[in-house]
Order: C-alpha cells, then sequence, then structure tokens
C-alpha cells in the first residue's frame, strides 16, 4: 500500500504507539496516509478505537507474526 | 465541540504516576480537551525532578514480587530503593514509557496542569520547585472545567 509517511513504533507500549501515530498524523497533510508499526498486542484494539474516535480512517491492517502494520488515512477536516 | 476529560491526581508513587499521565496524554491524542488538578501527594508529578518517585511493596500485597517477602522484610532499609529499581528496570525493558516522556507528552498536546493552591502552601512547596507551564487553583477552579466534562476521574 502506498503511504506518505512512516512511524517506528514497534517496541513501545501503551500509549506510546497511540501518541506516536498522533504525532505522525499531525506532521502530513488531510487525506494523506501514514503508516505505523507495532509490536504491542493491545495497539490492534487501540488503533481501532482511536480512529472509530477520531474519524481518521483505518485503511488496512496487516498482521506478521509479531507485527502489527497500520494503514490510517488523515481525515479530511 | 470537543469532549473534556477533568482528572484528580493525588497520588505521588512511581506506580500511581503513570494513569492521569497516560489517559491525559491518550485523551489529548483522541482530540479531548484535558484538565489534570493535582492535589496532595500528587503534586509530587508536577516536581522538575521525577528521580525521586518510588514505589513501595509495603502495604501492597498485590505487587508482584520475584520471591514471597513477608511484611518485616520489605520494611527494612533499602526494600524500597531495591523495589523502585527493579520497577523501572521493568518500565524500560518492556518499553513502557517514563513518566517524564509522559509529561512532555501531555504538556506538547495541551493538557492543561493545574496544583491544587491548599496543598502547595500546606507542604510549603515553591513555584521554583514545579516544572513552567502549569497553574495555580482551588476546588472551584477544579469544578468550572469538571462541571462541562464528559469524564471525571479521581485517581
Amino acid at each position: 500500500m502506498v503511504f506518505d509517511k512512516e512511524v517506528d513504533a514497534t517496541g513501545l507500549n501503551c500509549p506510546l504507539p497511540i501518541l506516536r501515530c498522533k504525532k505522525g498524523l499531525s506532521e502530513i497533510e488531510a487525506t494523506q496516509v501514514l503508516k505505523v508499526t507495532s509490536t504491542d498486542p493491545g495497539s490492534v484494539k487501540d488503533f481501532n478505537a482511536f480512529c472509530v474516535q477520531t474519524g481518521h480512517e483505518l485503511l488496512q491492517l496487516d498482521t506478521d507474526d509479531t507485527i502489527f502494520t497500520f494503514y490510517i488515512k488523515k481525515r479530511s477536516s | 465541540m470537543a469532549k473534556k476529560l477533568a482528572l484528580i491526581a493525588s497520588k505521588g508513587s512511581l506506580d500511581w504516576a503513570y494513569p492521569p499521565f497516560i489517559l491525559a496524554s491518550t485523551a489529548a491524542a483522541l482530540d479531548y480537551e484535558v484538565q489534570i488538578f493535582f492535589t496532595f501527594y500528587g503534586l509530587t508529578l508536577l516536581k522538575k525532578d521525577l528521580a525521586d518517585l518510588k514505589v513501595s511493596p509495603l502495604g501492597n500485597p498485590a505487587m508482584p514480587m520475584p520471591v514471597p517477602m513477608p511484611n518485616f522484610v520489605q520494611m527494612l532499609p533499602g526494600m524500597e530503593s531495591m523495589a523502585t529499581l527493579m520497577m523501572k528496570q521493568k518500565i524500560a525493558g518492556k518499553g513502557v514509557a517514563s513518566i517524564e516522556d509522559l509529561r512532555t507528552a501531555c504538556l506538547e498536546s495541551g493538557v492543561k496542569l493545574i496544583a491544587c493552591q491548599m496543598t502547595v502552601d500546606l507542604f510549603d512547596f515553591k513555584p521554583a520547585d514545579f516544572i513552567a507551564g502549569i497553574e495555580y487553583g482551588g476546588a472551584a477552579t477544579f469544578f468550572e472545567f469538571a462541571g462541562e466534562s464528559d469524564v471525571n476521574l479521581f485517581i
């Protein structure tokens, strides 16, 4: 999947992956895509909850054994 | 309109420093407007130097210990420092944020930190003891924000 910026949150625990994701989103333009990688199993539910509450769109979640990769499209406004 | 979270942070040990800063920084990331009111021992969390935060196994039977440890052993000199050191090693080893990092995240995302003026006076704290960018207020100040908040928690 094509993305505009990448954030590495591997090895970090709650709430750091969400905080890094938020920071990453603030550094891209509306409708651009942020890729976030995480190893925290709790981040799967948390990223869903984050997107539901903030209006950013979780385009895709890839699970590769222990690494979770999220593609998040920044909301338009 | 943004949702609002109002927290009271009343505890000043290393373990209990986490919930207010985790919740506040996360809520801010979720676009909440957040205020934390620091009172009594919670004021410790506003000090410039957080290196003194400690955790004590004494009086906390739920704290996981490598070996069973009766209270009369836990009260020996140095046990609190040892428990704190072990906790800090665990925190770093598991990729858990430090309290300094979470507090910085709160400040950077616009979380308002309010020191309880009465407790500051009670404990003879000086504004110079605390980090910059905090405010001072009393119970009425807390309610001005808490009264219109969506979530209110006492920690």
